[in-house]
């Protein structure tokens, strides 16, 4: 049986993170990756932090594939018939070193491959990973078709359904409460019509999140990032939300409202949607996570469950190759020792627990549940809308004070409960 | 939403269709399901009730995203990727 020091699964951004590390560090590494090259079943909301993951692979960044920089964030709030925008324009975030880049990931991965494999990491793509051999009740290689491999490690980086985690029995059952949805188009204007429609400048980039209406009530947002020459734009919703919604909505439905409505139709006016995408979004934060090793596995990325949601931020790409490299690390260490059971690979836990990747998914833990409150979908962006609404508009009569208005408009439709939410918001 | 915009902007996409099945249902769960999320949760409308009242699977419009997995409560979805080759292969991702 032939046979790898180490086999990574999946060769999406943990995995290539894994793999180049360790061919960088000389160890033998084997990546499988399924689809026909790496990125052709990578789907991204649209944007990576740089700023988490630039030291653990300082010399990948300058030559990157990536698409713009974002300089200007804006948060829109959607009522049934207004909105509310806020938007932060930063001259830090123009400034060098860029704190955010939006990306593809089709083009990102396959060039993050090419990478890996100059490297010295072995890729095989077109092959899917069906099953894990098993030694003494260890992990020790992968079955793909005809083929069995053996491995001293396998890591699994096969994303958020990861099959691989299951089949070595890491992974609780996946509920319907811990995912969303995401639903996304790109679509394609030329790089001017986009720097002239975003008030951009050159290379510069917008990401804006939406929340409110375009979900009727249901957990998730819009998305819109801005690429060299096309937009990501798409919308999350939670599945179970989905599932419990009478009369039922169509997901894909949603999406086609929101590009209609008055917020995004005139943004993507005369572009030409040139990819339809979707994918399953791990919500359940910390405590839906996995774990993470055992003998002879490692477990990183989305299959990790690492996805982190607070409401104004969305992040897991920097989750996935801050893990890969932290996997490759521990291996490394393992190699030196020739110990690849679970109390050596446990190592792992330790760098993901002493880094930004597990602190950050801890600090953070009580977001799912904050942001599984319905109000926060319907009932608030609608007061919120109507309040500003009341306090800019100009009547026949004579105007109240804007204190009073406000405070009248607060009490009228929200009673004091949300004095009581606001409690919860203090958590995250 | 309709059948044909739906494979409107399917047509964009490059799925590479594997004759080999990568999610199978099970009719008798199905028929007792009353629910049926599967139908208006996919992404790409993969899943139709035929005229028998069984549910077919257009899986030349999978797009893998995972949700009719998660969302079957039921567990008739018996899921997993197409072979390796097959499937979805995103251009921009």
């Amino acid at each position: 049986m032939e046979k790898f020091e180490v086999i990574v699964v999946g060769g999406g951004l943990a995995g290539l993170s894994a793999a180049y590390t360790l061919a960088k560090e000389g160890v033998e590494v084997l990546l499988i990756e399924r689809g026909d090259f790496s990125g052709a079943k990578n789907v991204t909301g649209g944007r990576l932090y740089l700023n988490p993951v630039r030291s653990l692979l300082p010399e990948l960044w300058a030559e990157a594939p990536l698409e713009r920089y974002v300089g200007q964030e804006t948060i829109t709030i959607m009522g049934e018939a207004a909105s509310v925008s806020i938007k932060l324009s930063s001259e830090s975030f123009r400034n060098e070193p860029r704190h955010s880049y939006t990306i593809l990931r089709s083009k990102f991965d396959q060039w993050f491959a090419e990478r890996a494999a100059e490297a010295g990491a072995m890729l095989v793509t077109k092959q899917k990973v069906d099953d894990l051999i098993w030694e003494d009740g260890k992990v020790a290689g992968i079955v793909s078709g005809e083929d069995r491999i053996q491995a001293n490690v396998v890591v699994a980086a096969d994303g958020i359904m990861s099959l691989t985690t299951e089949r070595a029995h890491l992974r609780e059952e996946q509920k319907p409460r811990d995912f969303a949805v995401g639903i996304k188009e790109i679509i394609e204007l030329p790089a001017k019509t986009i720097e002239e429609r975003f008030n951009l400048g050159d290379g510069e980039g917008a990401a804006q999140m939406f929340m409110g209406s375009l979900t009727k009530g249901m957990f998730g947002g819009g998305f819109l990032y801005t690429n060299r020459e096309s937009l990501s734009l798409g919308l999350v919703v939670g599945v179970a939300d989905l599932m419990a919604k009478k009369p039922p909505v169509e997901a894909p439905e949603l999406l086609e409202e929101f590009k209609s409505s008055k917020e995004i139709a005139p943004l993507i006016r005369g572009g030409e949607t040139v990819e339809y995408s979707a994918h399953v979004i791990g919500e359940g934060g910390y405590k839906a996570t996995p774990r993470l090793y055992s003998d002879g596995i490692l477990v990183t990325g989305d299959a990790a469950g690492l996805n982190l949601n607070t409401g104004i931020t969305v992040r897991g790409m920097e989750f996935a190759i801050a893990s890969g490299v932290f996997a490759a690390r521990t291996i490394k260490l393992a190699k030196e020792a020739n110990d690849f059971s679970r109390t050596s690979l446990a190592h792992y836990q330790e760098l993901m627990q002493d880094s930004f990747v597990l602190k950050d998914m801890r600090t953070f833990r009580d977001a799912p549940s904050f942001l599984e409150n319905p109000r926060l979908f319907s009932l608030y962006p609608q007061v919120v809308c109507e309040t500003l609404e009341k306090l800019m508009t100009i009547g026949e009569g004579p105007k109240g004070k804007l204190s009073s208005t406000a405070m009248r408009e607060i009490r009228r439709k929200l009673g004091w409960s949300w004095l009581n939410e606001l409690r919860g918001a203090l958590k995250i | 939403m309709s059948k044909d915009s739906i494979r409107a902007k399917l047509g964009h996409d490059t799925i590479k269709v594997d004759d080999q099945k990568h999610i199978k249902v099970k009719q008798e769960v199905c028929r007792s399901c009353e629910e049926k999320y599967c139908l208006y949760v996919c992404p790409a409308q993969v899943y139709v009730l035929n005229k028998q009242g069984e549910i077919e699977l257009d899986l030349d419009a999978c797009l893998e995203c995972g949700t009719c997995r998660i969302a079957c409560v039921k567990k008739s979805v018996d899921w997993n990727y197409p072979r390796g080759g097959f499937g979805i292969q995103l251009k921009f991702g």
